[in-house]
């Protein structure tokens, strides 16, 4: 099965704005996800732009799924979501 | 720290900066408010309408406009917009205080108290009873009742029980001013008394309303760029760790968002050492007994000036490294601007003392490189001639003017011995702890003060 792929936007936006707190998201993965997760640190992802500025920070799963508002403990869940579902 | 606070100021910025770069900020302006609070979204405060009030203050702040100067309520933001004057590094536009508070954001938060909760069990041993100095506390139908008029505030009883049943409520703001400078005025709105006010900036990072705000001047440098004028980014050393990536690749980041030239303060830092051993050698010298304190955090020396004036002889006369910074750029350059960035609030008010044309925090620039599409990681490393000395780069880390000074000076005198003690952090306590080393008590001949817990990387702008 392929990795689920989690883009983190590092762009100066979405740090200022809370993705600083989502740097340290692989190390706190669950045990039983560990090695089924890519999680990349990306540039901008060009998703705040105007009226979507406030929906920052953003994440990207899987190349299509996108995230607002990511906090740590939302992206954690939805890494085990993903993770279940192909299982 | 993020929070709901830093979120939407940091929002507005980047808002402020993409309106100004697209040309329709006078336009966009006066509609920011009801876009971030439509009718029917969920509000912050008690309604949308109130939350777009204090929306538009927030927005005159980051205009530089002083809310307390407020006279025409009707006034829109972009007439505050159109009329202020661009004046580029004037005194005029520089804000006289850097800190206002907006009276409709404050809460007017109850005045501090001890109080029992339900938590408490009316148990046996009422350690709450026994141990209050002041008999003020009773058990009523079962339940602990603190008697305010007896009340010291002292807090025996909220470490002596065991349910965690007694509470002391709070003022954030006074309880973090350390000179007793911000209170509830006669509308029960806290203010600000300026004669007192040290500008450390707590009351500002300390208030879960966020009604204490800072007078920006990010409209005036991003005006003062379009202008076309020089501006000359000088970064100080709390910039490490504050955004991703190293201090070149920020260096670098500035300059692609528009300065003219970039440098690390530290390098005045390093002016400042070399200068401060001097200083204090030659004053040990004239006096073996004596002490000299530290002058490089402006809280701190706002502080003597206005609250320990038998201090002031012990301040070390050195510049700071921001007023070394500002002469190496004006001996390259003598028309260039200056900008300071850094986590600190009373740079302003010593940037208007020295000369230093703008100041900007961490978040003010980011939300440059924000509205830029700038990221820090993305950017080569700038060129620098060289890479200021670590120990310079160390100034904004508690002990770090230590350790600088004592290395200058142990490497230029051998045998220098040096009596160092650190205030690491201003407030009431540490305040004690001031007068305790002056009055000898506490002997020490090298006393480091920074109002920041940790030094200046801690700043109330800092973003990490």
């Amino acid at each position: 099965m392929d990795k689920i792929k989690v883009e983190i936007c590092c762009g100066t936006a979405c740090y200022l704005l809370g993705a600083a707190s989502l740097m340290s998201i692989e190390d706190e993965l669950p045990a039983e996800v560990r090695g089924k997760v890519e999680v990349e640190a990306r540039t901008c992802l060009e998703l705040c732009e105007k009226e979507n500025l406030g929906g920052a920070p953003y994440v990207r799963f899987n190349d299509t799924e996108i995230m607002a508002q990511a906090t740590p403990e939302k992206v954690l869940e939805r890494i085990v979501e993903l993770a279940g579902g192909d299982a | 720290m993020l929070n709901g606070a830093t979120f939407i100021r940091r929002e507005l910025m980047i808002r402020i900066v993409r309106a100004f770069d697209d040309g329709t900020l006078e336009a966009e302006l006066d509609q920011i408010p009801i876009k971030l609070r439509p009718k029917n979204s969920a509000a912050s405060r008690c309604c949308v309408y109130h939350d777009r009030a204090i929306l538009k203050y927030r927005l005159m702040a980051m205009l530089g406009v002083s809310v307390e100067d407020e006279t025409d309520e009707s006034k829109s933001l972009a007439a505050y917009y159109a009329e202020k004057a661009w004046g580029g590094g004037t005194n005029e536009t520089k804000p006289k205080t850097p800190l206002s508070v907006c009276g409709p954001a404050c809460s007017g938060c109850p005045d501090a108290k001890v109080v029992s909760t339900p938590n408490c069990r009316g148990c046996f041993a009422r350690p709450c009873v026994y141990n209050c100095p002041k008999k003020a506390i009773s058990i009523v139908g079962g339940q602990s009742v603190v008697d305010q008029s007896l009340c010291i505030k002292c807090g025996k009883c909220i470490t002596a029980c065991p349910y965690h049943a007694i509470v002391k409520t709070s003022v954030p703001c006074e309880e973090a001013c350390p000179v007793g400078a911000i209170r509830k005025n006669e509308h029960g709105v806290a203010e600000i008394d300026f004669a007192r006010c040290i500008f450390c900036g707590k009351c500002f990072a300390a208030c879960p309303f966020a009604a204490v705000m800072e007078r920006s001047q990010l409209v005036d440098v991003l005006a003062a760029m379009k202008r076309g004028e020089k501006l000359v980014a000088m970064i100080a050393p709390a910039a490490e760790k504050q955004f991703p990536g190293k201090i070149e690749q920020l260096l670098a980041a500035c300059a692609k968002a528009g300065f003219g030239d970039v440098m690390e303060v530290a390098l005045g830092a390093e002016k400042t050492t070399e200068h401060e051993t001097a200083e204090f050698v030659e004053r040990m010298e004239k006096d073996p007994k004596t002490f000299m304190t530290t002058s490089c955090c402006p809280a701190w020396v706002n502080l003597v000036g206005k609250h320990m004036p038998d201090l002031i002889d012990h301040v070390s006369l050195t510049p700071s490294p921001m007023v070394y910074a500002r002469e190496l750029v004006k001996a390259k350059d003598p028309d260039a601007k200056t900008v300071f960035i850094g986590p600190c609030v009373a740079k302003r008010s010593e940037a208007r003392r020295k000369d230093v044309d703008y100041v900007l925090s961490f978040e003010e620039l980011g939300a440059i490189l924000a509205g830029r599409k700038i990221d820090v990681i993305a950017c080569e490393p700038w060129p620098v001639e060289r890479p200021a000395n670590p120990t310079a780069r160390n100034y904004a880390r508690s002990c770090g003017v230590t350790d600088a000074v004592l290395a200058e000076a142990t490497a230029k005198i051998p045998g220098f011995k040096l009596n160092a003690k650190q205030i690491n952090g201003i407030d009431r306590k540490t305040c004690t702890m001031v007068t305790l080393h002056a009055s000898g008590k506490i002997p020490v001949n090298f006393l480091e003060v920074m109002a920041c817990p940790g030094g200046c990387q801690n700043g109330p702008c800092s973003l990490a």
